[in-house]
């Protein structure tokens, strides 16, 4: 069984977004086109926001993905968990796709005894393990993140050594928003790992906005422009084709 | 974390719940709660006077991998890779359902409460004992992979390290599915997160350093460093640090080899007793700086060993190039 290359953004945000689109539309977007969005709070011990948690958790559920709101010091490790229990939750839906297939109706996994339930597992871990795998992080930097960015920072080469203990390919990118002249700006384009994210990550400035929504749908062209440049090498192809005949 | 929590309020579940199986029917009756972590809570019940270990989780995929690790070592003679599994189930309750696993119930207090109880003595025997089923898990070509104090039990009498929570086991080669960061050897910059022995015996020298400091203690340098620094502050673990090092320099390749080196310890003892009763630091500093130094002359003869090999590999290849040329002269 194969799939394609999982695609996930991870937004790591402390709150409430301020400026522009609904960022909750936008996950559901980003889920319409097959891009898992999990979120992560980033939270102080006094700062536990109702309104905030709530925009996080309506993210993720729209984005078809899995959220967490953790104090900065268990940063590092709840973004690899969070990355990885989404991984295993959207492979496990295309396995449970093919189930579907195999067994007819709206059946899935847990419909199955128990005891089948193991081999389907052992596929899913299977997939887990050699799946491709692009992550795109969208940093929150604006004004009350600027302290626990080192702690971000840390939290990402925690992330990409989780990963890459994988055998299967990963590709990470990073953008932070608010940008400097935009809404969002490129820290590192893909990249098999963030180690040469050092240099950059010191360099920030934080802003005062929070455009979450925006965002959204900016890091979404960037997944869709690569896309895009394929079928448009392929396009070419054909073109070139039929000039030929 | 979150999700323990709203799993947690979510299910309370009372003494004296009657847990019935969708599938196979199995009554249990809830005693008590035994504890919850990341993956669920696990309870104390009754089925038919015996007393099990329920496992209960929201998330029915890590209750399916867990039964899966636990089916695989059933496959395995003895008793000492993990509590033996009982039964697998769902749970159909007003709200909905929900996977359970039933497994073997372990008695007794997790391995730094016994160590406290029962003295430091203790510490070695406990260890031996551990490496000895770290080693039957590799061998099976498991890694353990989140070995901590809370996920060992001391059993007993006589006392006997047991391994619970099996949701960090891994196959070698895999990626840790699960880990707690004290223990993690990539946490500490010393290595990757590739299940492979070493991952463990990472841990297991971590432990022995949790067992003198209980409360752990955070990463200010986060390197070998700051972790020799530590170990080198407590009188406890002075015996212990060429092993330990080691350890968490990934330098055994086996639970065997470890164990070896820690049973080792033992037999120089008996001397430096002799000449000196009151430890003393420098001497143990020389011990173990043998140790280390005694490791790398076996590394340096298997070196030369190989050294000697390639050299006739070489030696018979050239004759035979010389009988070949003579075979076109003639
Ligand atoms: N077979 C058993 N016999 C006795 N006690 C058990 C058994 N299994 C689990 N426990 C108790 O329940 C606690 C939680 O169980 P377990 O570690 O399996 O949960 P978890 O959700 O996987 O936790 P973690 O956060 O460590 O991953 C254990 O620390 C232990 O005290
Ligand atoms: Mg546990």
């Amino acid at each position: 069984m194969k799939t394609g290359t999982l695609k996930q953004i991870l937004l790591i945000t402390d709150g409430c977004s301020n400026q522009g689109e609904d960022p909750i539309a936008m996950a559901a977007l980003a889920k319409e086109q097959g891009i898992t969005v999990n979120v992560i709070g980033v939270m102080e011990r006094d700062e536990i926001d109702e309104k905030g948690i709530t925009e996080i958790e309506g993210i993720a559920m729209s984005g078809g993905g899995v959220s967490q709101v953790v104090y900065a010091k268990q940063l590092s490790h709840t973004v690899q968990m969070v990355t990885r229990k989404a991984m295993t939750q959207t492979l496990q839906g295309v396995v449970n796709r093919e189930l579907q297939h195999i067994l007819g109706g709206e059946k899935t996994v847990e419909d199955l005894p128990p005891d089948q339930r193991g081999e389907v597992m052992e596929v899913v871990d299977e997939l887990g393990e050699t799946a491709e795998l692009e992550v795109l992080v969208l940093v929150d930097t604006s004004a009350s993140m600027k302290h626990k960015l080192p702690t971000v920072k840390e939290s990402l080469f925690d992330l990409s050594l989780s990963l890459n203990a994988r055998s299967g390919e990963n590709r990470f990118s990073v953008f932070v928003f608010p940008g400097k002249k935009k809404e969002v700006e490129k820290l590192l384009d893909w990249s098999p790992n963030l180690g040469s994210l050092t240099s950059i990550f010191s360099k920030l400035t934080t802003g005062g906005i929070t455009p979450t929504g925006p965002a959204i749908r900016e890091a979404l062209t960037y997944f869709k422009k690569k896309r895009s440049l394929r079928s448009l090498l392929s396009r070419d192809d054909e073109s070139f084709f039929e000039e030929s005949v | 974390m979150m999700m323990n929590h709203s799993l947690k309020s979510q299910f309370k579940i009372n003494q004296g719940t009657v847990i019935e199986g969708k599938w196979h029917h199995n009554r249990y009756t809830i005693v008590k709660e035994l504890g919850y972590g990341a993956n669920g809570i696990v309870y104390l019940a009754q089925c038919r006077n015996q007393q099990v270990a329920l496992k209960m989780s929201d998330n029915g995929m890590s209750i399916t991998s867990e039964v899966n690790v636990l089916k695989s070592f059933a496959k395995v003679q003895g008793d000492c890779l993990g509590p033996s599994l009982l039964d697998v189930d769902d749970w159909i309750y007003k709200q909905g359902q929900i996977s359970f696993y039933v497994m073997e119930y372990i008695q007794g207090p997790d391995l730094l409460s016994f160590i406290q109880q029962k003295g430091p003595s203790w510490i070695e025997v406990v260890i031996l004992q551990l490496l000895n089923n770290l080693h039957r898990l590799h061998q099976n070509g498991w890694v353990f992979g989140d070995l901590k104090p809370d996920n060992l039990i001391v059993t007993g009498p006589p006392p006997r390290i047991r391994c619970i929570d099996v949701g960090g086991t891994t196959i070698q080669g895999r990626a840790i599915k699960e880990f707690t960061e004290f223990f993690d050897r990539g946490y500490w910059g010393l290595g990757t997160r590739k299940a492979d022995p070493g991952y463990d015996l990472f841990a297991v020298a971590m432990i022995l350093i949790n067992i003198a400091y209980p409360k752990r203690f955070n990463k200010t340098s986060g390197d070998l460093k700051q972790l020799i620094f530590m170990v080198r502050q407590k009188k406890e673990l002075q015996k212990y640090e060429g092993v330990i090092l080691n350890a968490l320099q990934g330098k055994y390749h086996s639970a065997e080899e470890m164990r070896n080196s820690l049973l080792q310890l033992n037999q120089a003892r008996p001397q430096s007793k002799a000449t000196n009763r009151a430890p003393n630091s420098n001497q143990n500093q020389a011990r173990t700086n043998r140790i280390v130094v005694s490791r790398q002359t076996h590394l340096k003869k298997k070196k030369r060993g190989g050294f000697l090999e390639t050299f006739f590999i070489f030696l018979i290849i050239s004759l035979l190039y010389i009988f070949y040329i003579y075979g076109q002269l003639v």
